[in-house]
């Protein structure tokens, strides 16, 4: 035990005074999860949010045939802009992307309004195109309201009620709460949690291995009389200490960088209280002993530094995988998926997070499971260190 | 107290020690010698309990290396060829670490690590991280850290690499000072001259074998030659390829 810490306090204090072993746990780790996050939130408010307040330009060609429909657009925010010269022109704008839509009135647009015979009007748009399928969109809803306002008033003077026109009315009920719909976008923080997680570790899992021996330490330390179970634990031990500081203040940083984000503009509020931070560090600790216990035997096989760090890089991406999986597949939480690392913490964390109550023996599956694999693997990494291939 | 009864070790093919026995004494320095390649680390490595032979024994003061390596491992203090430090660590932190790792007690050990600076003159350097250290800073301090548990035997690997005139003699008087006291010395070399100024006894490794283990007078006595270095090729040459 006294041979384990005194491994353990000498890793510790080593790897704090290491720059690159202190960037990636306390500052890379911690802070990648959130910026991504801010990045991709804003990204998102700007492109759902902007539309419907923004005033954007429409160029329509042949505006002097339909004087109230300019009006009309113009009361919904569309400013009404010269197009184009002709129909041809307005074609090779929207081709090239020089225009995302045109609005063509072809010369009749009047008379056949006045025939009640239905008026011709051109849209022109690139439906390939994703950001100018939102304008033409737009354009699309006025029009169509423009024309049911049309309708509406031929009825009126007809004297005919405007309802004929509606013989169903649907109205949808949404179900999902706010923090409901956060789980989509704030589901992709228990990877950055995993990561942050495994990031604060793999440096030590690397110097403690591959590193030592290419620094030739290791057959000194090897020929030490103490027993190499407990040099081992000792590293993993310490391993775990700078994951756990890692994914902590991972946790804090998320909490703090969520009060800025303007999620409520998305319709999101997220459960992440100081009571969930604290949930959600027990429900990802298991996760820490696997991290390290993985890393350190992965970095054990290893011939040098570099390699290590390049198959360690696997490692940190092999988490998302069954995330992504799930995620695609849209599962729900079920009882098998807790027995999985790194997929049980994800569904847990994402019930927190739409607060919704969480499953107590799933929890104990999650924790026990991925404990068990951790203690697997460290009694592996305990058992590969007596074997003098180790040395290379 | 070393005994080696004819280890073999193969790694793969290549067949790195076939049948090695020398006994090196409390109280003498014995010295390996034998070119690149012979055989002199594996037999090391073997002694200081990081590798396992294929066949045949070693032990130290009676512990078996093998089947009581922990026991065989408090007796010996090792100077692996090339030993690293931390370079985060100072000169002090390094071999306080072995310290504690050796089990000294607390109050001992700041005492141990004070004789050990002094013995080895690296007071200068003692408190400054080994990042940066030379070749024979490092070297010095990476044989403090293995002397910390005061063992009986020594085993250094070419500790003179790469050391400059002053550090070798410094070196030297070192050994010397472990043979006073009574200690058991083994190490390796390929510098004729220090094995012939050291050492009471010499052991020829040649092709993974004992080609001769004798006095230095011994072997050129037996070798029929004047000078150590023509004795050294005439015993290589004895044992014939691998």
């Amino acid at each position: 035990m006294r041979t384990l810490l005194t491994v353990f306090a000498k890793e510790v204090v080593d790897n704090f005074r290491d720059r690159r072993t202190l960037a990636s746990a306390l500052i890379m780790g911690p802070l990648f999860g959130p910026v991504l996050f801010a990045f991709v939130i804003n990204l998102s408010i700007e492109q759902s949010l902007g539309d419907m307040d923004r005033t954007m330009t429409l160029p329509v060609i042949g505006q002097q045939h339909a004087p109230n429909l300019m009006n009309y657009l113009r009361s919904h925010n569309i400013d009404v802009v010269d197009g184009p010269a002709d129909r041809d022109a307005a074609v090779r704008a929207v081709t090239t992307g020089e225009q995302d839509v045109v609005v063509v009135v072809p010369d009749g647009f009047g008379e056949q309004l006045a025939d009640t015979v239905p008026a011709k009007v051109e849209l022109i748009s690139d439906q390939a195109n994703t950001q100018a399928e939102r304008d033409a969109r737009r354009v699309r809803t006025a029009l169509h309201s423009y024309s049911q306002e049309l309708a509406t008033m031929r009825l009126v003077a007809r004297g005919v009620s405007p309802l004929v026109l509606r013989p169903i009315h649907v109205d949808e009920i949404d179900v999902s709460t706010p923090s409901g719909r956060s789980a989509m976008l704030l589901g992709m923080m228990s990877y950055f949690f995993i990561f942050a997680l495994l990031m604060g570790g793999m440096y030590l899992a690397i110097d403690t291995t591959a590193g030592e021996r290419e620094r030739g330490s290791l057959e000194p330390l090897l020929s030490l009389p103490v027993t190499r179970d407990q040099l081992m634990l000792g590293k993993i031990a310490a391993t775990c200490v700078f994951m756990a500081v890692s994914l902590l203040l991972s946790l804090c940083s998320f909490f703090v960088a969520l009060k800025f984000m303007p999620l409520e503009q998305l319709g999101m509020t997220p459960n992440f209280g100081p009571a969930v931070v604290v949930a959600a560090f027990f429900v990802l600790a298991p996760f820490i002993l696997l991290g390290a216990s993985l890393m350190t035997l992965v970095a054990s096989f290893t011939k040098s530094y570099k390699e290590a760090q390049t198959w360690l890089s696997i490692v940190l991406v092999a988490p998302t995988l069954p995330i992504l999986i799930v995620s695609i597949l849209t599962l729900r939480p079920q009882l098998e998926f807790m027995f999985v690392p790194s997929l049980s913490q994800h569904l847990l964390l994402v019930d927190m997070i739409k607060n919704e109550p969480v499953n107590l023996l799933h929890v104990a599956i999650s924790v026990s499971s991925t404990l068990a694999i951790g203690a697997a693997l460290t009694w592996i990494c305990a058992r590969l260190y007596r074997r003098e291939g180790l040395l290379g | 107290m070393i005994k080696v009864d004819g280890i073999h070790k193969s790694f793969g093919k290549v067949r790195a020690l076939r049948g090695v026995s020398f006994d090196a004494p409390n109280g003498k320095i014995t010295g390996l010698l034998g070119p690149n390649g012979a055989g002199k680390s594996t037999t090391l490595r073997v002694l200081y309990t990081v590798l396992r032979p294929d066949r045949g024994s070693a032990s130290i003061d009676n512990a078996d290396v093998v089947t009581d390596s922990l026991a065989a491992r408090q007796r010996i203090g090792a100077l692996p060829h090339g030993a690293g430090l931390y370079p985060h660590l100072t000169a002090r932190e390094n071999i306080a670490y072995y310290a504690r790792l050796c089990g000294l007690e607390n109050h001992a050990i700041d005492e141990r690590v004070e004789n050990l600076v002094a013995l080895l003159e690296i007071g200068d350097f003692a408190d400054r991280r080994t990042k940066g250290f030379s070749q024979g800073q490092r070297t010095k301090v990476a044989l403090a850290r293995s002397l910390v548990h005061s063992p009986q035997n020594v085993i250094l690997d070419e500790p003179s690499n790469g050391l400059d005139v002053m550090a070798t003699r410094s070196l030297r008087e070192l050994i010397l000072k472990l043979k006073d006291a009574g200690c058991c010395v083994l190490f390796s070399s390929h510098v004729m001259q220090e094995v012939a100024a050291l050492c009471d006894d010499i052991v020829i490794i040649a092709n993974g074998k004992v080609a001769i283990d004798d006095s230095a007078d011994g072997i050129c006595e037996r070798t029929g030659c004047d000078d150590l270095e023509d004795a050294f090729v005439r015993a290589i040459e004895m044992v014939g390829p691998a």
